[in-house]
């Protein structure tokens, strides 16, 4: 049984689509990245999982049980987008009230803030943090008790590149544990080396659902060759190879993933004409952009 | 419901970090050390003692101060966690909306006691410090005590009905003020002046009784009037406390904070976080 399964869930806000049927499953120990651009859908998506907001159609199970239900929230930790803690409460103060709404010894608050790195903190009022200690304070009640499944709505926003890397180490383990996973983000770079699936969202329908590998193979874009050729040959070796010059030097081409061993082998038979050459294989960022684009007409 | 005592007390946190109860208990006993203090002028109403004439003046403050109090601490409750975004993290936990309500009522409806014991109860020591039959009025002032309590968790409970309607703190804190002028002051303006308008026809004889039974800050009036016989001491809408028995004003008053609640969780059960 997945953790989350969801098949043929829509929303609309007054008339406008925020949500087109959409399918998603995440089993146990996945950790899912959830990416999209502004307004593509991943918020009300989340807030859909965890039974806050009714979807217009569609079927959603969390946790064996329906999406709200008590049974689900027993199990489903929740990260929202911006959220602010009420500034006249300490972190301590604040995660001992969340401990105890889950039936959690409130003793647990001080490791619980230590392990989000806000030990020094804890015993300050939340109005004089820094938005990356807020974000903390929001992470560690996503912490308590075990969840099986979190869900972390742009949980990494606010926080420096350290910090991102100690709170992905934290998923991992959770992720080991067990729980799954559903987390959004605005970079594919962030998320690639630290999720086992991706899901683009644009304008509220998948777009793509796949292993970084799967999304790469699928997206099949091409990929750059620069070489740098000596100033009286670029015109030579940019004619025979059929390709554009930039700046007086350098030639540049873009070849299918397959047709690339035979461009270099071509390439490679003019050595004498050439300087350098550079193989630029597809970013992250352009596989994403090649997914989150396709909708847009 | 084993989360109310935890969110209870976190409310009540809040609200003396917000100064909020410092400035609720001083706005009570400020005023009700006003009143004892005038009520200690000769009143030439005889066979009353002067806790009794506070007693009637505290009646007339709290009529306007205690609504005022409860919208202004409920309006916020729902409001606010939707622009904080905390409601929907809340609605995360296991933990029910009615448990969330009725926490935040305990707390409130906790700090309006603790306000109206201290300002009632400076005014009882006035009252006693003055005056040796003092005692005779005593009673008056714990009726007084406890119908204010249900009078501000009636307007608690449309305090958060508010605030789940409005939405967003600011448009809530507008219907707030919005609210207690016409329930406190417009209504009996306008009742009064159907009253002249009719001129002791069928409104005044059959309707007016029901219309003052229908607000509960006239409902609580009513009460207080009627049953501590102190009618003489009331003016204008207070003055029908001799016609309407006290026990039916003590329904109304009993049964408001309940329909306001279950109003307000109606309200609250719309609230898309
Ligand atoms: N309560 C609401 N009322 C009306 N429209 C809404 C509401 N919530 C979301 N929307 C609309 O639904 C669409 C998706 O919004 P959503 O918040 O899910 O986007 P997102 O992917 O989380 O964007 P971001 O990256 O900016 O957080 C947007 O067009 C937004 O305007
Ligand atoms: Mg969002």
């Amino acid at each position: 049984m997945p953790t989350v399964s969801l098949s043929g869930v829509s929303k609309s806000f007054a008339g406008q689509e925020a949500l087109h049927e959409v399918a998603l499953t995440i089993e146990a120990g996945q950790r899912v990245a959830l990416l999209g651009h502004n307004g593509a859908g991943k918020s009300t998506l989340m807030k859909i999982i965890l039974g806050l907001l009714p979807p217009d159609s569609g079927d959603i199970r969390v946790l064996d049980a329906p999406a709200g239900s008590a049974a689900a929230r027993a199990g489903v930790a929740y990260l929202p987008e911006n959220v602010a803690f009420h500034p006249a409460l300490s972190a301590l103060e604040q995660i001992r009230l969340y401990l105890r709404l889950r039936g959690q010894s409130p003793d647990q608050a001080a490791p619980l803030l230590a392990r989000v790195g806000l030990s020094d903190a804890a015993g300050r009022r939340i109005g004089t943090y820094s938005k990356g200690m807020r974000q903390r304070v929001g992470l560690a009640q996503a912490l308590i008790g075990r969840p099986r499944l979190l869900v972390l709505d742009e949980p990494t926003s606010g926080l420096d590149p350290v910090s991102r890397h100690d709170f992905y180490t934290i998923l991992d383990r959770l992720a080991l544990e067990g729980a799954a996973i559903l987390l959004s983000s605005h970079a594919l770079s962030e998320v690639a080396a630290r999720t086992d699936r991706i899901v683009i969202l644009s304008r509220g329908r998948v777009m793509a659902d796949d292993t970084l590998a799967g999304l790469r193979r699928r997206a099949a874009l091409p990929t750059r060759i620069q070489i740098a050729a000596r100033p009286d040959t670029a015109d030579r070796v940019a004619g025979r190879l059929a390709a554009g010059r930039r700046n007086g030097v350098m030639v540049e081409l873009d070849c299918a993933g397959e047709d690339k061993i035979d461009r270099l082998a071509d390439i490679t038979a003019m050595a004498a004409l050439i300087d350098d050459l550079e193989v630029i294989p597809p970013s992250l960022d352009d596989i994403y952009n090649h997914f989150s684009r396709r909708a847009h007409p | 419901m084993k989360a109310i005592l935890p969110l209870a007390m976190s409310e009540v946190r809040i609200a003396l970090r917000n100064r909020w109860v410092a400035i609720i208990i001083a706005t009570m006993v400020l005023f009700s050390l006003a009143l004892a203090a005038a009520g200690n002028a000769p009143t030439g109403v005889a066979g009353i003692d002067r806790l009794s004439v506070t007693v009637a003046s505290l009646t007339g403050l709290a009529v306007y101060l205690v609504p005022l109090v409860a919208l202004l601490m409920g309006f916020d409750a729902i409001a606010g966690e939707v622009e904080r975004g905390t409601l929907g993290l809340m609605l995360s936990y296991p933990v029910s909306r009615a448990t969330l309500l009725l926490a935040k009522l305990m707390a409130h409806l906790g700090i309006l006691a603790l306000a109206l014991a201290l300002g009632f109860g400076s005014a009882a020591i006035v009252g006693f410090a003055t005056d040796a039959s003092a005692l005779a009025g005593l009673s008056a002032l714990l009726r007084l005590f406890w119908s204010a309590l249900l009078l501000g968790a009636c307007f608690l409970g449309l305090g958060y009905g508010i605030s789940a309607i409005a939405g967003r703190p600011g448009p809530a804190a507008g219907l707030a003020i919005g609210v207690w002028l016409v329930l406190i002051v417009l209504y009996d303006l306008v009742l009064l002046a159907a009253v002249v308008a009719d001129d002791g026809g069928r409104f005044t004889s059959d309707l007016f009784s029901w219309f003052l039974l229908a607000n509960p800050a006239d409902a609580f009036r009513l009460f207080n009037f009627g049953a501590s016989g102190a009618a003489a001491l009331a003016s204008g809408v207070g003055g029908a406390a001799g016609v309407i028995p006290p026990l039916w004003a003590l329904i109304s008053i009993a049964l408001w904070p309940f329909a306001a609640f279950l109003l307000a969780l109606a309200a609250f059960r719309k609230v898309v976080p």
